[in-house]
């Protein structure tokens, strides 16, 4: 048999992370690629450049810094842990990683689809009397949609395949914060090919599926 | 009625200008980076002006003096952009029916009086087309449509023939001076073409960069 896995949790835990991720980055990729799309002021440049960043870091560097922020003794760690929270090496710092890497993927998607929407359809809107939050959700939304559409795809697949920083922030907890990506790696490590195979089987249809279909999507949107 | 008079400073050069009509078409004429589009984006509110005032009938739209600037949703002015701006994503029903869902309390108009406005114009048969399932003319007729259902106490038109081949532009030509004596509101048209400028306007105002860097006001008005 080609799927053979006793433990499943890797999987849930997986699209449970990358979900999380997804909603995350899609709550503040969209409002921030909106702005960026239209608007021009000071700094643009290197604020830009600071979001694309973790698109290129090696993990390892985005795993260090998240340390530095939620470790034990972290800047934000620390003022979590006297309320009595502790995010590092549970599966919300997994969660945290994947929205870190997947962010950049999402804002670029959705900041070039807002780009794409012909400013004077807005105008046109505006002297129709339309306010602006309309103009957003009947013109400028449906309009990009494509691009977003393909920005949540990539940002999730993007999530599901996150590894350095992930082990690093995270661990290797069975059942708890080993997702598909980290336990693919221990059960190689082990020797335990029949998993490695079988996880490796799933994320690389998964996400020949995704790409096939945004492939797929790009292609269509033309008005 | 339109009383405007308002200065706004551009990149190269200040542009200034008066316009007055009751009820006339007033052709803005001049080379194309003289600032006829600024012109009626100011007017529009898409634009603020430097300092100045725009009046139509007893409504004061914009004062600098008085700190007077109405958002281009509550001016009431009809736009009819260069490449019409119809919304790509809506038939050609939904796009005439736009402007009135903006204007609450008006649902009343929203049955009858779009269908009589697009029989009026010809375009009647299409209302279930998308905007890229018609010609050029008939994009032409389907925005001034869309422009008017919300009856605007001023139109704007940017060039509104330049997509059009020649015979077409020719007959619509007519038809905007039939559709304007109809509807008894002043229109400001931008053109570069000099025939149709003298075709159509009651005023025309030259738009001009001189040297000075300023705008040559110059005025004839045919009998």
């Amino acid at each position: 048999m080609f799927i053979q896995l006793t433990d499943w949790s890797p999987v849930f835990l997986s699209l449970r992370t990358a979900l999380i991720a997804v909603v995350v980055v899609t709550i503040l990729g969209l409002p921030l690629s909106r702005l960026m799309a239209r608007r021009e002021f000071p700094g643009k440049d290197l604020l830009e450049s600071a979001i694309t960043l973790p698109m290129v870091l090696p993990p390892s560097v985005i795993g260090y810094g998240l340390l530095i922020l939620i470790g034990k003794n972290g800047l934000l760690g620390k003022v979590l842990s006297e309320m009595g929270i502790t995010i590092i090496f549970t599966w919300w710092a997994a969660a945290l990683a994947s929205t870190v890497v997947a962010f950049p993927l999402m804002y670029q998607s959705a900041k070039a689809a807002f780009k794409s929407v012909d400013i004077s359809l807005e105008k046109a809107a505006r002297t129709l009397g339309a306010g602006e939050v309309r103009i957003f959700f009947t013109i400028t939304l449906p309009l990009a949609w494509p691009g977003i559409l393909a920005g949540l795809v990539l940002s999730f697949a993007r999530a599901l395949g996150e590894f350095g920083a992930t082990l690093m922030v995270a661990g290797n907890i069975p059942g708890q914060t080993q997702t598909i990506p980290v336990a693919i790696f221990f059960a190689v490590d082990a020797g335990d090919n029949d998993t490695a195979r079988t996880l490796v089987t799933i994320v690389t249809i998964f996400s020949f599926l995704v790409i096939f279909w945004v492939n797929r999507w790009a292609k269509r949107q033309n008005y | 009625m339109l009383e405007a008079s308002f200065r706004k400073k551009l990149w190269h050069f200040t542009l200034e200008i008066k316009i007055k009509s009751d009820n006339q078409i007033v052709v803005l004429w001049g080379p194309s980076g003289s600032g006829k589009t600024t012109v009626l984006h100011c007017l529009a509110g898409l634009f603020n002006p430097s300092s100045g005032s725009i009046r139509i009938n007893d409504r004061i739209i914009y004062s600098s003096e008085q700190n007077i600037n109405v958002p281009t949703r509550f001016r009431n002015i009809g736009y009819l952009f260069q490449d019409y701006a119809l919304f790509p994503h809506m038939t050609v029903k939904e796009n005439v029916l736009y402007g009135l869902k903006s204007r609450s309390g008006n649902n009343a108009l929203s049955a009858q009086e779009p269908m009589e406005l697009l029989n009026f114009f010809g375009v009647g048969h299409l209302v279930n087309r998308y905007p890229r399932q018609l010609s050029g003319g008939e994009k032409q007729r389907v925005a001034l449509a869309r422009a008017l259902v919300v009856r605007p106490e001023l139109l704007l038109l940017d060039e509104p023939f330049s997509a059009l081949d020649k015979r077409t532009r020719i007959s619509l030509r007519h038809e905007l001076k039939n559709l304007h004596r109809r509807w008894q509101i002043p229109f400001i048209l931008v053109t570069h073409d000099e025939e149709e400028a003298e075709f159509l306007g009651d005023e025309i105002i030259s738009l001009e960069k001189g040297k000075s860097k300023k705008i040559n006001l110059l005025r004839t008005t045919r009998s």
